[in-house]
C-alpha cells in the first residue's frame, strides 16, 4: 500500500475538509428516529439555538406562568432566586412582579424563642421554595415517585439519534458546528407532547400513564398539559404544543440563564481572535520571508 | 545543561547586578530567545506552545474555581451552580476551565501522535518521551479527579467503578480502595481528598514539563526528517521566528477553543453530569469523558476484571518503552514505506477504540473492540521491533538545510 | 538594501501591531480574573436589608444583621433625644450635631461595631452596662458612647457609623 502524503497534517487537513464540505450534504434537521422502540424526538427550532440565539423574553414569561401554575406544585427550582426573573436575559418581569411571587412563598427563616422553626414570606434574594420539604415527603405525596427539581433539568436530559454509525461522526460536526446544544431541551418538549394512548395489548402499571418518549414509556407523572391549561395575556394560542414549548423554553432559561451574554461575549472573542490571528498570520509570514523554509 | 551560551549582554546596571548573582534573564535568553531551532519545522511543532498554554489557563482558571467551590457531598453541587449563577463571570470561568481540560487532552494527544510519526522519542530523546508519559499520565489522573467534583450522576459513579478496579489486586486490593476512599465507599471524605489532589497535581506537571523542556533543550528539536541539525544552517533562533509561529498557533486553537465555551460548552460533556449524585441509583450508561474512552474500550474488551484493569494501565505503560521497542535506523516515518501504513492504522485503531468506548461492549461493538485492543498491543510489541528490521528505508537528506535550501521540489516538504 | 529596510520596517510595524493587539486583548480577559473575587450576585442580594419598625417599644432597641455586621436599632425616648441634642458639639472628641446622624428623632440606626477595634458595644438590653453617657459601652478597651452613638470617652477615636438608610414607609425602613 502506498500512501504518499506530503505531511501527516497536510492530509489530516484534507480529511478534515472533506468531512465538512460532505456533512454539508446532509440534511440531519428532518430525520427522525427508527422505528421500534426507539422514541421519536426531532430538533426543534429554538430562539436560543445557535449562533445567533438568544431568549424570547415574552416566551420566558409564558413559560414560567405555565411553570407557576402546572409544574410547581410538585417540582421544585431550588438552584434559582426569585431576583433572577428580574435580571437581564431572564422573562425579565419588573422587580414588582418578581416580589410578588416571591411574597407568594413561604419560607422558613430562623427559630424562634421556643426553637421553633419561623416562617416568614419570600423575598428577591431568597431561593425557589420547593413544594415539597424533603424527598421522602415529595415521595408519599405522589405514590413513591419523586417529581424532580426542574433547575438544570433542560441540561440533565438528552437523546440518541438512530443512525447508522458510519454517519455518527458528521453529526458530531454539524452540531458542534451549529452549537446544538438543546438535546435536553428537545426532550423535554417531545416528553410533554409524548402523552399518547397505550399500543394496544400494553398493560399499564398501576398510577401510571404512556408517554411515547419517556424511556420504558411509563411515566409516573400523568399527562400535566392540556389545551388551555394556563392563560396567556399576549394573546398567544394556549394549545398543549404552546404551552410545551413555552415551558420548555423557560426550563432552558433556568438551567442556563446566562445564555445571551454569554453569546455576546462570544460573538466579541470570535471577531477579535480572527483579527488577531490574522496579524499573527501576517507578522509571521513577514519574519519568515527572510529566511528558507 | 548543554551548552547554548546566549548573546545576552545586560544592557544597565541592574540587569548587569542581576545577572552576577541570578542569571536569570541569561538563562531566559539562551533557552527562548537564541534557541537554535531546526528551521523547517511544521505546525505540529507549535503544540508544545499551545500546551503550554493550556496548562496556565487551567491552572489560573482552576485557582479561581477553587476560592467557590464547596468539596462536600451536601454542597458541591449546589455551588458549582453557584459559580454558574452567581460568581460574576463564573459562567465563563467555570466553561472555560471544563472546556479547557478536552482541549489540554486533545493537544496533548496530537503531539504525542507527532513523536510517534517522526521518531521523536528515539535516542537521544528517550527521556524527554518518557517524562512526557509521565506528564500524560499526571494529566490522566487531574481530569479524572477534577471531573469527579462536579458530584453528578456521572461523577460519583466514574470515581466508584474507577477505584472498585483496585479491589482486583490480590491480598490489598480491598484495604487499598477502602484508604482511597476513607470509608466503606465513595463518601464526603473522598470528594474533599479529590479537590486536594485535584489542587496539587497540576503544580506536579508544571514540574514535569520543565524537566521536560530542560530535556528537550540539551538535545535540541527533532524535526520532520528526523536528520539531526548539524551546522547552524539548518536552524534559526528561537526568536522570532518560532515565537512568532507559535503565537499564530496558540490563536488558532484557541479560536477552536473559544468556540467550545462560547458556542457549544456542554457538547463534551454528559448530560447526566447534570444529575445530582445519587448513591442508590446507578445511571443506564456510565461513560468517561472522550479522551478516557480508548482506555475505557480496552478495559471492558477483557472479560476478566484484573486483566482488563492490567490491559488498561498496560495501555499508558507500554508507552515508556517505545524507545527501546522501535527498532528503525531512521527516526522519520517519512522516510519508511513499510512502517507508514502501519502507523496510520494505528492512529485508526485509537480512533475507533475511541468510539468503541463509548458503546455498550456487546455484539459487534465487542468484537471490533477486542481486535482493536489486540492491534494496539500488537503495534507496540510487535510491529515496531520488527519493522525496523526488515525495511528498506528511503534515502535520507544530508541535511536539514539541503532539504530547505536545495531545489524547490524539496523546499515543497514543509 | 532599500526593499530590504522596507521588509524590515513591515516586520517590524506587524510584530508591534499583533502584540499590541495581543495585549489589549490579554488585558480584557484579565478583568474577569479579577473581577470574580468581587461580592457576587447572591451577597448583592442581601446588601440591603428592611426592617420592621412597629414592634419596636420606647427606649426599646434590637440588633440586627446586615451585611454581616450587627446594627443597632433603638426608639429612643423623649429624654435620650434632648439629652444627645443638648450636648456642645465642639466638646466632642470626634464632633457632630444629633441632627446629622438621624433622619427622625425617634429612631436612632447605628452599625454595632466599636470604632476602636471592631468589639461589638453592649447596651442593647436593659440592664445591661451602657456605659456613662446611656448610650453604649465597649467592654474591650472601656469606649463608652452616648444616646447619639458619639464616643465621648475611651480609646475610640470615632463615632459608632451611621450606615446608609431610608425610610420605605413611617414604620419601616431599607437599610443599604
Amino acid at each position: 500500500m502506498n500512501l504518499s502524503f506530503t505531511s501527516p497534517f497536510k492530509t489530516t487537513k484534507l480529511g478534515f475538509a472533506a468531512f465538512v464540505v460532505s456533512s454539508l450534504f446532509f440534511s440531519p434537521l428532518a430525520y427522525a428516529a427508527g422505528g421500534g422502540d426507539a422514541p421519536d424526538i426531532k430538533r426543534q427550532n429554538w430562539s436560543f439555538s445557535g449562533f445567533f440565539g438568544k431568549y424570547d423574553k415574552a416566551q420566558l414569561q409564558r413559560g414560567f406562568g405555565v411553570y407557576n401554575e402546572v409544574c410547581s406544585s410538585c417540582h421544585g427550582l431550588k438552584l434559582l432566586s426569585y431576583r433572577n426573573l428580574a435580571e437581564k436575559g431572564g422573562p425579565e418581569f419588573s422587580k414588582e412582579q418578581a416580589l410578588a411571587i416571591a411574597q407568594e412563598a413561604t419560607v422558613i427563616d430562623g427559630v424562634d424563642d421556643e426553637g421553633e422553626p419561623k416562617e416568614r414570606s419570600g423575598k428577591l434574594s431568597d431561593h425557589f421554595v420547593s413544594p415539597f420539604k424533603n424527598e421522602a415527603a415529595a415521595r408519599s405525596a405522589n405514590n413513591g415517585a419523586y417529581p424532580p427539581d426542574l433547575s438544570v433539568m433542560a441540561k440533565a436530559r438528552t437523546y440518541h439519534r438512530h443512525v447508522p454509525w458510519y454517519t455518527e461522526p458528521y453529526y458530531w460536526l454539524y452540531d458542534i458546528a451549529t452549537g446544538y446544544e438543546e438535546k435536553g431541551v428537545d426532550y423535554l418538549y417531545a416528553l410533554l407532547t409524548g402523552y399518547k394512548k397505550p399500543p394496544r395489548g400494553l398493560a399499564l402499571n398501576e398510577g401510571m400513564s404512556y408517554n411515547a418518549v419517556f424511556p420504558g414509556h411509563q411515566i409516573a407523572m400523568s399527562a400535566p398539559l392540556s389545551d388551555e391549561a394556563v392563560e396567556y395575556a399576549d394573546g398567544t394560542p394556549t394549545t398543549i404544543d404552546q404551552h410545551a414549548r413555552d415551558v420548555s423554553a423557560f426550563l432552558a432559561w433556568t438551567a442556563e440563564p446566562h445564555l445571551n451574554a454569554r453569546k455576546d461575549m462570544g460573538k466579541r472573542v470570535m471577531i477579535y481572535l480572527v483579527i488577531l490571528a490574522l496579524l499573527l498570520y501576517l507578522a509571521k509570514r513577514s519574519v519568515w520571508a527572510r529566511e528558507k523554509h | 545543561m548543554s551548552d547554548h551560551s546566549s548573546s545576552y549582554e545586560p544592557s544597565n546596571g541592574f540587569t548587569r547586578w542581576l545577572d552576577e548573582r541570578l542569571p536569570i534573564i541569561r538563562l531566559m535568553h539562551g533557552q527562548f530567545i537564541d534557541f537554535p531551532t531546526p528551521r523547517n519545522l511544521n505546525y505540529l511543532w507549535t503544540f508544545g506552545a499551545i500546551l503550554t498554554f493550556c496548562l496556565m489557563l487551567q491552572i489560573i482558571t482552576g485557582i479561581i474555581l477553587a476560592m467557590h467551590f464547596v468539596p462536600h457531598g451536601l454542597h458541591a453541587f449546589a455551588s458549582v451552580e453557584h459559580i454558574m449563577r452567581n460568581v460574576n463571570w463564573g459562567d465563563l470561568i467555570r466553561y472555560t476551565h471544563a472546556v479547557g481540560a478536552s482541549m489540554f487532552f486533545l493537544a496533548a494527544y496530537i503531539h504525542m501522535f507527532r513523536g510517534l510519526y517522526y521518531g521523536s522519542y528515539k535516542s537521544p530523546r528517550e527521556i524527554l518521551w518518557i517524562l512526557g508519559v509521565m506528564i500524560i499520565l499526571c494529566m490522566i489522573m487531574t481530569a479524572f479527579m477534577g471531573y469527579s467534583l462536579v458530584w453528578g450522576q456521572m461523577s460519583f459513579w466514574a470515581v466508584t467503578v474507577i477505584t472498585n478496579l483496585f479491589t482486583a489486586i490480590p491480598v490489598v486490593g480491598e484495604s487499598i480502595t477502602q484508604w482511597i476512599w476513607g470509608g466503606y465507599s465513595v463518601g464526603d471524605p473522598t470528594l474533599n481528598r479529590l479537590l486536594s489532589l485535584h489542587y496539587l497535581f497540576p503544580f506536579i506537571i508544571a514540574a514535569l514539563v520543565g524537566l521536560h523542556i530542560w530535556a528537550l533543550h540539551v538535545v535540541g528539536s527533532n524535526n520532520p526528517t528526523g536528520v539531526e541539525a548539524k551546522t547552524p544552517k539548518d536552524s534559526v533562533s528561537f526568536f522570532p521566528f518560532y515565537v512568532i509561529k507559535d503565537g499564530f498557533a496558540v490563536i488558532v486553537f484557541a479560536l477552536l477553543f473559544a468556540w467550545f465555551v462560547f458556542y457549544a460548552p456542554n457538547y463534551l460533556g454528559h448530560s447526566d453530569n447534570f444529575i445530582e449524585a445519587n448513591p442508590l441509583q446507578t445511571p443506564p450508561h456510565i461513560v468517561p469523558e472522550w479522551y478516557f474512552l480508548p482506555f475505557y474500550a480496552i478495559l471492558r474488551a477483557i472479560p476478566d476484571k484484573l486483566f482488563g484493569v492490567i490491559a488498561m494501565v498496560a495501555a499508558i505503560c507500554v508507552l515508556f518503552v517505545i524507545p527501546w521497542l522501535d527498532t528503525s535506523k531512521v527516526r522519520s516515518t517519512r522516510y519508511r514505506p513499510l512502517y507508514k501504513p502501519f502507523f496510520w492504522l494505528f492512529v485508526i485503531t485509537c480512533l475507533a477504540l475511541g468510539y468503541l468506548g463509548a458503546k455498550a461492549p456487546e455484539g459487534y461493538y465487542l468484537l471490533a473492540s477486542r481486535l482493536f485492543t489486540a492491534y494496539y498491543f500488537i503495534h507496540f510489541l510487535v510491529v515496531m521491533p520488527i519493522i525496523g528490521l526488515i525495511e528498506t528505508p528511503k534515502q535520507l537528506p544530508d541535511s536539514i538545510a539541503e532539504t530547505v535550501l536545495g531545489d524547490a521540489s524539496e523546499a515543497e516538504k514543509a | 538594501m532599500s526593499s530590504d529596510n522596507n521588509d524590515e520596517n513591515r516586520r517590524d510595524f506587524l510584530m508591534v501591531a499583533a502584540g499590541s493587539f495581543a495585549a489589549v486583548g490579554g488585558a480584557c480577559a484579565l478583568w474577569p480574573l479579577v473581577d470574580q473575587m468581587n461580592p457576587d450576585a447572591s451577597a448583592k442580594a442581601l446588601a440591603t436589608v428592611e426592617v420592621d419598625l412597629s414592634p419596636i417599644k420606647d427606649g426599646q432597641a434590637i440588633t440586627i444583621m446586615w451585611r454581616g455586621k450587627p446594627v443597632f436599632i433603638r426608639k429612643r425616648t423623649a429624654d435620650e433625644i434632648k439629652e444627645a441634642k443638648d450636648v456642645d458639639v465642639a466638646d466632642l472628641p470626634d464632633p457632630q450635631a444629633d441632627g446629622d446622624r438621624v433622619k427622625n428623632d425617634e429612631w436612632l440606626v447605628l452599625v454595632g461595631i466599636c470604632t476602636h477595634l471592631g468589639c461589638i458595644p453592649s447596651g442593647q438590653k436593659t440592664g445591661e452596662n451602657n456605659g456613662e453617657y446611656g448610650g453604649w459601652f465597649c467592654p474591650c478597651h472601656g469606649s463608652h458612647y452616648d444616646t447619639s452613638g458619639r464616643i465621648r470617652k475611651g480609646p475610640a477615636p470615632r463615632n459608632l457609623e451611621v450606615p446608609p438608610y431610608a425610610f420605605v414607609t413611617d414604620t419601616k425602613i431599607k437599610i443599604g
